[in-house]
């Protein structure tokens, strides 16, 4: 102690740590060199025409030394004999090794054992290894006989009497932690979201409401132009809900619209020719897209006498009832853009994913026909990772198809774009995380939620910190 | 998305010329398909079972294609190739006619007992078909997919194809009790009735999925020919007897269901992509079903509809300026044979009846773009000019969130899908009090109901997070689902406070009762607050 703190204050001393090991024995082992080891006494007391083993198993030595003695196999047991179980002695007389190697130890050869014969005792807990620390202490290049303690901060009095300039101070300990201011921390994802909402507004993108998680299968899926018949609104990948189940508010000359246009056509197109029921239309569900929600928005839009173009966005939550695993979950964020205008064309939506993913940092572009049921022509968008040397999809996108807009009463020649991407997927790839339990959920470690850095969209992340890269 | 498997080299044989796998992938990308994997049987199985099971089977290059859900044309080898030569104009696209037999014309007759159950019937003839081990894989494969895609796993529309050879029509589509109906099966060594094969496919792997569909009504379809002999008993399984074989040369096709567009979508596309094999290429036979009602049809419909489309509409839409003539060609490309008439800036569109997925123009103006090249549009920005708002909810959470962590909280962001213990039992609460929206058929307990508080989560995530140092200072703001406003006792008596602005309540604060701590399967006291943001926008 007294060694560590002079070391504390400097070059005033130096002291090098030496240590050095010894042998010693315990309590019992000095019990053993002293009165031998407990099978030679056992050997001892056994009188030439032998011993009850009831009567040896009392003896002070008796139980521990009795098994060593059996296997030395200095004595034996006659189990015949009429008054019970005799110990003989089955040799003349016995070498006390044990004895021998302690009284060695004890005179301080520990030496001349051997390491099997050494490990041995200390199996017996007769031997035990010491270590000695030792310093060596050594002057300085600072000694000095009188000591001077050295400060470890800058006091207002030092600061206010100039005492500052003679003391010394303690260097800083840079492999010590710190401690850790008290603070608050945001959620990642939700600070993906708010950077993605900055780039919307930064294009002129007006919020569209989205507070409903639940809807009804109308806005969800038949205002979008999807038939009743497709997969899509099956049980296995949507969430119908058991109460309340049916959405009672339709507009409902709008619905007349809609239904015509799936089982007859209508406004140029062929349809798609079956029954449309109303039962079907009214089941509420949770909603699989925020789509649900530009399509009331549209319609609202529609209403409204002359036109106005308009730019809408939105990132809220989405439900899907479909297979989980390490990038799935049964609920996640959706990002949504919309724009409606005169004249809008393929090229222009083109146009608006570039300005868009420029702002994430993403400038090299490729579009593929993909197909969704409420957009035609449709265009899956992609952009060149460098990591993974390979062309991966950012987003999907499209033109609203004419039996969606038209049935909302938008002027005809006026097309709507939309695109749209998971606010998780990009969030996982820049924070590092391959595992979307690690993000989003009450299973998330509370760890990462403290350790996420800022979020910059468009900055390339150093080497991730965890685990593999993304 | 459906996935079709093509032997590579099959593949590229009728394709005329061979690919690397990159420029495949390639030629996918302008298409819109997408090469999905690169594999083999062998690999499927050592994958699925293990290497000793995979062991002597075939290491043929297989090749798994991402097909668009709406297009039915692609769904097999033979539609693939099509596409694709005409798309690189290596052929013109066939055309598929409907020819009168020499002879006397197939009929299926339905009758009224069929109404109840499988209304519809749509029939056809392949007369002289060669088939190949290959070929005839690839018609039963088309069939399955059909059945998988547009058929909705047989609930629509059911295919049955049959060895005419073996029958003799004119054809009886009816409805009759199960236990009056008695056939010997496909793969089946005796004859089995209705009512015993419901039973016996209750365990076979494939066909279990179906047996719902009919099961519980009081007659089965099936469908006889003039001799009694059964084809089929949609939409489970056809009878033994007029199966085909690679050796078959007449096929008789039914497609039954209860959707009458879908059936005779699925007729003409089975036919479209098979006729190529027949002696008179791309002719199909006529038949003629009969229904209840006495009226009669003639199939396949192999309809071709003409369209008319603007030139100048294209190019608007698109954002590119082709020439009429050109827009033309491009559209020829995609199986949409066109041509410039009129005023020249008329394209008249003929839909064939392999692209039943053209329902409207805009249907036509994708087909260009793609054949025009996605990339080779140029990219230009709307001049539309808007003054972006905020939704006035979400800015105020903003501004909420940034104080709640300068103030020292952490965020988390919970599920908002839960069991009906979190919002209930466990907050001290029966569920009916709770006005929860419940979830129909829950695959398990944590998506029972919707949220109607936040609390759940945020004690949960505490129970997930015991070992971080405390204290612990968590906050969300987020939409919870409620149809009525909820009482509770989640608080430790005398220890809450309901909150009150304006003259309004908007929520509750307090120490949490020590039951509902325990029921989190948390050990320190908590306290909570929560309040309902609306009513400060």
């Amino acid at each position: 102690g007294a060694v560590k703190s002079l070391q504390a204050l400097g070059e005033v001393v130096e002291a090098e740590l030496r240590s050095t090991k010894r042998w010693e024995l315990t309590a019992e082992g000095e019990e053993i060199a002293r009165e031998g080891s407990h099978e030679a006494r056992v050997f001892h007391n056994i009188p030439p025409e032998g011993l009850a083993q009831s009567e040896l198993m009392r003896l002070p030595s008796g139980k521990v030394g009795f098994s060593k003695a059996m296997s030395n196999k200095w004595i034996r047991v006659d189990k015949s004999t009429a008054d019970g179980p005799r110990v003989f002695r089955m040799v003349d007389s016995v070498e006390d090794e044990v004895q021998r190697r302690l009284q060695l130890v004890r005179g301080g050869q520990a030496e001349k054992l051997g390491e099997k014969e050494r490990s041995e005792l200390r199996k017996r807990k007769l031997l035990t290894e010491m270590t000695l620390k030792t310093y060596w202490v050594s002057k300085g290049s600072a000694f000095s006989t009188s000591i001077s303690k050295q400060e470890t901060d800058l006091s207002p009095e030092m600061i206010s009497s100039g005492s500052w300039r003679d003391r010394p101070f303690k260097p800083y300990n840079f492999s010590a932690h710190g401690i850790l201011p008290d603070c608050g921390h945001l959620h990642p994802l939700l600070k993906v979201r708010s950077q993605f909402r900055q780039i919307f507004l930064e294009m002129g993108f007006t919020e569209m409401p989205t507070d409903n998680f639940i809807e009804s299968s109308f806005w969800n899926f038949d205002a979008l132009f999807q038939p009743q018949q497709h997969p899509a609104r099956d049980q296995h990948d949507t969430f119908f809900l058991k109460d309340p189940a049916e959405a009672l508010q339709l507009p409902m000359d709008y619905v007349q619209r809609v239904k015509r246009t799936h089982s007859q056509g209508g406004y140029g197109s062929q349809g798609y020719k079956y029954t449309w029921k109303l039962d079907e239309a009214r089941k509420n569900l949770l909603r699989t897209h925020t789509t649900s929600s530009s399509a009331r928005a549209l319609y609202h839009l529609a209403k409204k006498k002359p036109f106005m173009p308009a730019k809408y966005f939105s990132i809220d939550r989405v439900f899907r009832n479909e297979t989980l695993d390490a990038t799935h979950l049964a609920e996640f964020h959706q990002i949504e853009g919309v724009v409606a205008d005169h004249g809008l064309t393929l090229g222009h939506l083109m146009g608006v994913l570039r300005e868009f993913f420029t702002k994430l940092g993403i400038t090299q572009l490729r579009f593929k026909p993909a197909y969704n049921p409420y957009t035609e022509p449709s265009m899956e968008v992609f952009s060149y990772h460098q990591g993974l040397k390979k062309w991966v999809e950012v987003g999907n996108s499209g033109l609203f198809r004419p039996e969606m807009l038209l049935p909302m009463g938008l002027p005809e020649n006026v097309s709507v774009i939309a695109w749209g991407l998971s606010l998780e997927r990009p969030t996982m790839i820049k924070y590092g995380i391959n595992n979307i339990r690690e993000l989003v959920g009450h299973k998330v470690n509370l760890q990462m939620v403290y350790d996420s850095p800022l979020c910059r969209l468009d900055v390339e992340p150093g080497p991730p910190r965890t685990q593999e890269a993304a | 998305m459906p996935t079709v498997s093509v032997k590579r080299d099959l593949l590229f044989q009728a394709l005329g010329r061979a690919y690397t796998d990159e420029e495949f992938d390639e030629l996918c990308f302008e298409f819109g398909l997408e090469l999905d994997e690169i594999t083999s049987e062998k690999e499927i199985i050592s994958k699925e079972q293990g290497n000793v099971k995979a062991e002597g089977a075939s290491d043929v290059v297989l090749y798994k294609i991402d097909v668009p859900a709406n297009r039915y044309d692609l769904l097999c080898l033979e539609g693939l190739v099509r596409g694709l030569q005409v798309f690189k104009e290596r052929i013109k696209a066939p055309v598929f006619k409907r020819v009168m037999p020499d002879g006397e014309i197939q009929k299926l007759i339905i009758t009224e007992e069929t109404a109840k159950i499988r209304p519809f019937a749509v029939a056809a003839v392949l007369r002289n078909i060669k088939f190949t081990k290959d070929r005839y894989d690839s018609f039963i494969e088309l069939q399955e997919k059909l059945h998988q895609n547009i058929c909705r796993r047989r609930a629509l529309v059911a295919i049955g194809t049959h060895d005419l050879d073996s029958l003799s029509g004119p054809f009886t589509y009816t409805a009759k009790r199960p236990s009056d109906i008695k056939f010997k099966p496909l793969n089946k060594t005796k004859e089995y009735t209705a009512c015993e094969l419901m039973n016996i496919y209750k365990t076979d792997n494939h066909l279990k999925h179906y047996l719902h569909i009919i099961e519980n009504k009081p007659l089965y379809p099936v469908i006889y020919d003039s001799n009694g002999v059964i084809l089929s008993m949609p939409p489970i399984i056809n009878g033994d007897h007029s199966k085909i074989t690679v050796n078959t040369k007449n096929v008789f096709i039914e497609c039954t269901g209860t959707d009458f567009t879908k059936a005779k979508v699925v007729l003409d596309n089975i036919v479209t992509m098979f006729s190529e094999y027949c002696e008179n290429q791309f002719t199909v036979e006529a038949t003629e079903v009969v229904f209840p009602n006495g009226k009669s049809y003639t199939f396949p419909e192999l309809s071709y509809r003409k369209e008319m489309v603007r030139a100048d509409l294209i190019n608007k839409k698109v954002g590119i300026r082709e020439t009429p003539e050109n827009l033309a060609k491009l559209l020829t490309r995609m199986c949409l044979k066109s041509e410039v008439i009129g005023d020249g800036n008329q394209i008249e569109v003929e839909i064939p009846p392999t692209r039943a997925d053209v329902m409207h123009a805009c249907d036509i103006i994708e087909d260009a773009a793609i054949a025009y090249g996605y990339n080779n549009i140029q990219m230009t920005l709307p001049k539309t000019y808007t003054i972006a708002n905020q939704l006035p909810l979400n800015k105020f959470t903003e501004l909420l969130r940034l104080d709640m962590a300068a103030t020292g909280f952490t965020e988390v962001l919970t599920f908002a899908l839960c069991s009906q213990e979190d919002i209930a039992d466990k907050l001290g609460v029966d569920i009916s009090a709770t006005k929860a929206v419940h979830i129909s058929n829950p695959k398990t307990a944590e998506f029972q109901v919707a949220r109607t508080t936040l609390l759940p989560g945020l004690l949960k995530t505490l129970a997930a997070n015991r070992k971080m140092p405390l204290p612990l200072k968590l906050f969300e703001i987020s939409d919870v689902v409620i149809k009525d406003s909820s009482k509770g006792s989640a608080f430790f008596p005398g220890r809450c406070a309901e909150i009150f602005a304006r003259g309004q309540s908007i929520g509750k604060l307090g120490v949490l009762h020590p039951d509902v701590i325990t029921k989190f399967e948390l050990t320190m006291p908590c306290s909570s607050l929560e309040i309902n943001i609306e009513p400060f926008l």
